[in-house]
């Protein structure tokens, strides 16, 4: 049978980046504010809440594409190897075969509790897995929209050994590795890293010229836009017969002990008072100055 | 329990970020009858230390590490001088986020990341926001060393107390990963306004105002008649309205001012969970439908561009009463 490949291999002479892109899938992020507790405290539930990828993922997942493809010309130019860590349910398969069908080439499915996990858990089988695969880059989101937690990268890169770029919002690919600006809370800072890293990103990897990749022309703009591509229906069908492999920790010889424990969840206190409706600025600045005191 | 603060230094000085894990610190080592030090590291180590003298530490330590902010140059030497503390803590900014996961994974700690408060009855525990803001988690770190972030917010900067600590010079490590990254520059935004982290009244803009020169024509007037420190929603950080240091949500500042007013921002749930915590809200909308009226406790629907100038005046002139 024929099969029609819309992106077809570069020849072997490239250099193809190998970069390993774990996925989270997490409770719908655009309704956190409707996930509950349970009774007893002990559980966050999110019922009636669809699974979706994390968002932080999503964006790194929408720059190891863009490091790994020719987008003026359509072609994949390298390899990208899909990592998700949890149970194997259907929110996990659906969340992993979106990101399959937006051009990455391979998965891995970790099987394991998601109460048995947390960051350094995550961090220790993600090192493990990047020593079998041996990529040029992990890529992971800098946090995820559940635990919000911003550790499990770093940790990561620490188990390897490997430099580690948190927060990029720009990636040139330069001799060896790459040239990053990334935000910190005093500015911008300028890193330039040799591969094998560890690389997370941050809200402005998705301006339409943040990754300049040497292969897709530099004067090539994705499109303006706050959210990270969609695939196209064909391509949501055609993921289900890419590679795909699911392993036990177990087979990776790792167990899963945590460092920390939750031992209570609860709702914040709902903020006090109902919304006052002004009619005027005059209005506003009399309230603001002479009931809250504030100015 | 004896604790380490790793203070947070820009240009040999010490950052307003590490007053909070400062009170941390104290706090937990007055409840545990223990003591705490505070690490100052990086370029200019000694000259800050003589300001971090300040804060009642038993001692403070001063470790020089060059070459611009890596955590693969700072952490081995954090870890160096970790030796005997129980807890290690830095203030959640981007700083304490990227490096002491590191220094944790080093010595075998788990970590408390971004925590808004900490009970020490039965051990530590932590409390900390999850999902945005939606959900409150109690945890608990079972390393024998725990590692900590605080949020700045929700941890009172600590006041100067008492008499000097004295400073002495600590252990220095080779770095990690020499050859395979190095800092190259960085382009520090200075603002004459105050710390948008740490200020007592936050304005925030959204995409609403359209550019960056209403961000300056517009915005900015209300901003300084205030006081105020300047943010923004991610939309107007991404449109280029702004720096995007002036973020305001789940991925920028998280801020809890007296007063936050929110110009022209719908409230997005990654918004909310940037500035929920404030103490009194005011939204400025044309829609008052906008999700910010979740939050808001007083809500003016104008047009932006008639209500912010007039607001300006009016709080000019309540200056001059």
């Amino acid at each position: 049978m024929f099969d029609a490949e819309p992106f077809p291999e570069e020849e072997e002479s490239e250099a193809r980046l190998k970069i390993l892109v774990p996925i989270k899938r997490v409770a719908d992020p655009e309704n956190a504010n409707k996930v509950k507790v349970s009774a007893d405290g002990t559980q966050v539930t999110s019922e009636g809440l669809e699974w979706a990828i994390n968002p932080f993922d999503e964006w790194s997942l929408e720059a190891a594409l863009r490091l790994t493809e020719n987008r003026a010309e359509k072609k994949r130019t390298g390899e990208i190897i899909i990592v998700g860590i949890g149970p194997n349910d259907d929110g996990m398969m659906r969340t992993l075969r979106s990101a399959l069908a937006k051009g990455a080439e391979r998965g891995i499915l970790v099987e394991a509790d998601d109460a048995s996990l947390d960051s350094s858990v995550v961090a220790k089988i993600l090192a493990k897995i990047a020593e079998k695969e041996s990529p040029d880059v992990v890529f992971l989101g800098k946090q995820t929209a559940d635990g919000d937690s911003n550790v499990a990268g770093t940790i990561t890169a620490e188990h390897l050994g490997w430099p580690l770029v948190n927060y990029a919002t720009q990636i040139t690919v330069a001799d060896g590795g790459f040239t990053i600006k990334r935000e910190l809370d005093t500015g911008v800072q300028t890193v330039s890293v040799k591969t094998p890293c560890v690389l997370t990103s941050s809200d402005r990897i998705l301006h339409p010229s943040s990754v300049k990749n040497g292969i897709t022309p530099d004067d090539f703009a994705y499109p303006e836009s706050d959210h990270a591509r969609t695939a196209p229906l064909r391509d949501i069908m055609k993921a289900k017969s890419k590679p795909f492999e699911t392993i036990t920790l177990d087979s990776l010889g790792i167990e899963a002990e945590t460092t920390v424990e939750y031992t209570q969840f609860e709702l914040p206190p709902a903020r006090s008072g109902e919304t006052t409706y002004v009619e005027s600025v005059d209005e506003l600045v009399q309230k603001l100055h002479g009931d809250a005191k504030v100015i | 329990m004896d604790v380490l603060v790793i203070a947070e230094l820009l240009e040999g000085v010490a950052r307003k970020t590490t007053h909070s894990a400062i009170t941390f610190a104290k706090t937990v080592a007055e409840a545990t009858g223990g003591a705490y030090d505070i690490l100052s590291i990086g370029e200019g180590s000694a000259a800050a230390a003589d300001e971090l003298a300040k804060f009642g530490a038993r001692k403070v330590i001063t470790a020089e590490v060059d070459g611009g902010y890596l955590a693969e140059s700072y952490a081995p030497t954090v870890a160096a001088n970790a030796e005997g503390y129980a807890v290690l803590v830095a203030t959640a900014s981007a700083f304490g986020k990227d490096l002491l996961p590191r220094v944790a994974a080093k010595i075998g700690a788990g970590v408390a990341p971004d925590i808004t408060g900490v009970n020490t009855d039965d051990g530590l525990s932590y409390h900390r926001p999850m999902y945005a803001g939606n959900v409150m988690g109690t945890m608990k770190v079972k390393t024998d060393v725990q590692v900590v972030t605080v949020r700045q917010s929700a941890f009172e900067p600590a006041a100067e107390s008492g008499a000097a600590s004295p400073v002495e010079a600590g252990a220095t490590a080779d770095r990690d990963n020499a050859g395979q990254i190095e800092a190259v520059g960085i382009e520090v935004v200075k603002s004459e306004r105050p710390d948008l982290a740490a200020a007592d009244v936050v304005v925030s803009g959204g995409r609403a105002l359209k550019s960056s020169d209403n961000f300056k024509s517009v915005l900015e007037p209300l901003v300084d008649a205030l006081g105020a420190a300047m943010g923004a929603s991610r939309a107007a950080c991404d449109a280029g309205y702004v720096s995007n240091d002036l973020q305001v949500g789940q991925t920028g500042k998280v801020v809890a001012p007296k007063l936050y007013i929110a110009v022209g921002i719908s409230g997005a749930i990654q918004h909310l969970a940037g500035m929920k915590g404030s103490k009194t809200i005011v939204a400025i909308n044309k829609d008052r439908e906008a999700p910010i009226a979740q939050v808001a406790d007083y809500f003016l629907v104008a047009d932006l561009f008639d209500a912010v100038p007039e607001m300006t005046s009016a709080v000019d002139k309540l200056a001059k009463s």
